[in-house]
């Protein structure tokens, strides 16, 4: 558009001149400013990190100034909301870590099965009709999960173990568990797509069925891809919020067996969240070490994953 | 000999089983879905009635209704899909299409990459630290949609990134031939052709940001709200107002969590009503955005 009025021509007037060079000027302008300003958009992400990171250290750093670090991690009782309180984060790491140990043992054997499957065995109508429905189980709201997980699941388990309460971990990891399904398996199966055709034909020329080709040849190869769908799985199951808030109780528990009820992290911060806590008390702040926690816990997660994949990673 | 028929004919028959079982384990979520709707539509079903759309919550289980609710969820989609669209869009063309290879681009991309691991809880805490109390914006519907926004903003980037990729070089090339700047190439060409993508992208993250609970209850939603928020059109001069960013909310997902965790079960049928709402709303979008991508895929053909 803006330089139409120099075709008109060779015989170009000196005012025709300089009116390109000041529109050329005027869209250098206008280009960096566009430019600046896409490049204040992508560095608000580093501004997020910024600020959790910022934000969970300050108003952790002012609970860690009444409560001492060691009962911290040691004490076995979190009784924040009570008369006489104590802060041992132990119940709420051990709910945790209990209901995503059970949806990890749900998550890890199907998705890995069914990367497999979809990789090697379906062909490509099946995948087509197969994958999305899969992905849709991550675009299912939380808290209907949570629903499920306490008025389906649970009288469920109950025909079968009759013992159980009605808040347990059991179902409530059990559902996380099928919940993370597609995260599993989504990337375990490209990881398995990306091993190079030949390894594949190799062990099909030594005679190996299909199966034996997934698990001795393009398991291990593939193995620091699935690692990471691992680590992100766990990622997630730890994370998880509403489910646990709903199905698994909101009582600490130390304990380990996920047949019991016992609030985790995350449900421990919705709790106090719904009550209406004044800013700046202890109990408040607690929820940002309770949040500082589950940082850790997923950061821990990610650096073993991350050895992990090193040491198994395969260079074709 | 014989031995080596058998082993070859139980290796065969085991693949086949294994077969079987992944045709199953692939159908879990099929069945896991089918059981959930299911659920939900046997026990919400007699509930859902227009009443149930008009009606402010309430301690009679069968006068409640959605009416907040609902209306929450649309203001706070409202002010998350202006913040995060534009900016995830922006910033994903930038790092695609403009960012130089330093190490300033690569803390970005590490950086997003992280951000879309990070429980959403813990946005929740930040927002509650950050604008509850340091910036002061309360508890409001603008503290929550920008929460929100914060959330989504890695996968509308991510997918804007993935389709201004697939746009071939020949495009840009034949644009800047013709003596078109980098922006005119970018707004004319590059985002035209990448938008079936991005939009996929955006719907999908919306999608997510709508069944979304924890992190609106860490910044303090209400769970019983017997009113609706300030009218953002007005009758008179100036038209519009701006009252309702300041108010307090609650949304959908909160609603039905309510219910949920009353003890008495007649609220459970109102839970089931809300997570069939919510159901229909999410899966919809995902179906759009499905949809959307089969078509765009088979439309441009390079």
């Amino acid at each position: 558009m803006e330089t139409n009025h120099a075709g008109t021509g060779y015989l170009t007037t000196q005012a025709q001149v300089q009116s390109l060079a000041t529109n050329k000027t005027i869209q250098k302008i206008r280009e960096r400013i566009i430019e600046f300003a896409m490049f204040l958009c992508a560095l608000s992400s580093i501004a997020v990190t910024l600020g959790i990171v910022g934000i969970l250290l300050f108003e952790s750093w002012n609970f860690f100034k009444h409560v001492s670090l060691l009962d911290f991690l040691t004490d076995t009782q979190w009784t924040v909301l009570f008369e006489n309180p104590r802060y041992g984060i132990l119940p709420l790491v051990t709910g945790t870590v209990v209901t995503s140990a059970v949806a990890l043992f749900v998550a890890l054997p199907l998705g890995t099965t069914i990367a497999i499957y979809l990789s090697e065995y379906a062909n490509n109508r099946v995948r087509e009709i197969l994958k999305p429905i899969l992905e849709l189980l991550s675009a299912v709201p939380t808290v209907v999960f949570g629903y499920f997980a306490l008025l389906f699941v649970t009288p469920l388990l109950q025909s079968i173990l009759p013992d159980l309460p009605g808040f347990n971990m059991l179902s409530a990891g059990i559902v996380i568990g099928i919940m993370i399904i597609p995260y599993v398996s989504s990337l375990s199966e490209d990881a398995m797509k990306a091993v190079p055709v030949h390894i594949r034909e190799g062990s099909y020329a030594m005679g190996a069925t299909r199966f034996q080709t997934a698990v001795r040849v393009l398991f291990p190869s593939a193995f620091s891809g699935i690692a990471s769908a691992y680590v992100l799985g766990f990622s997630r199951a730890v994370g998880e919020t509403m489910v646990v808030a709903i199905a698994a109780g909101q009582q600490p528990n130390l304990t380990l067996n996920p047949m019991e009820g016992a609030a985790t992290i995350t449900a421990y911060i919705v709790q106090v969240s719904l009550g209406d806590l004044p800013h700046g008390s202890i109990a408040y702040q607690s929820i940002f070490a309770a949040g500082l926690t589950l940082m850790c816990m997923t950061l821990l997660f990610n650096i073993g994953g991350y050895l992990l994949r090193k040491r198994f990673r395969e260079i074709y | 000999m014989n031995n080596v028929e058998n082993k070859v004919a139980r290796n065969r028959r085991f693949d086949g089983i294994f077969a079987i079982i992944g045709l199953l384990s692939t159908m879990v979520g099929m069945i896991v879905l089918t059981a959930l709707i299911l659920d939900l539509a046997t026990a919400g079903a007699s509930r859902l009635s227009p009443q149930f759309f008009t009606s402010f919550p309430s301690r009679f289980p069968a006068q409640a209704g959605i009416l907040s609710a609902w209306v929450g969820t649309c203001f706070v989609m409202l002010v998350t899909a202006l913040t995060a669209v534009p900016m995830g869009i922006a910033a994903g063309v930038y790092l695609e299409e403009y960012a130089p290879k330093n190490w300033l681009t690569a803390l970005i991309e590490i950086n997003i990459a992280n951000l879309a691991g990070v429980p959403s809880i813990v946005y929740g805490l930040m927002a509650l630290g950050l604008f509850v109390y340091q910036l002061k914006l309360g508890q409001s519907i603008l503290s929550a949609g920008l929460t929100l926004a914060l959330l989504i903003l890695p996968i509308v980037i991510v997918a804007t990134r993935e389709s201004v990729r697939a746009v071939p070089g020949s495009m840009r090339e034949a644009a800047y031939a013709l003596g078109a700047t980098k922006w005119q190439t970018t707004r004319d060409h590059v985002l035209p052709y990448s938008m079936g993508g991005i939009l996929t992208g955006v719907i999908i993250a919306l999608s997510r940001a709508i069944g979304e609970t924890a992190p609106l209850i860490t910044i303090g939603a209400l769970t019983f709200i017997a009113f609706l928020p300030d009218s953002p059109l007005k009758a008179e001069f100036p038209f519009i107002s701006f009252e309702w960013l300041w108010s307090p909310f609650t949304v959908l997902p909160i609603q039905m969590f309510n219910w949920v965790s009353r003890p008495q079960a007649e609220f459970h049928l109102n839970a089931a009503a809300a997570g069939l709402v919510l159901m229909v709303m999410t899966l919809a979008m995902n179906g759009i955005a499905i949809y959307f991508r089969y078509r765009f895929r088979k439309r441009i053909k390079w």
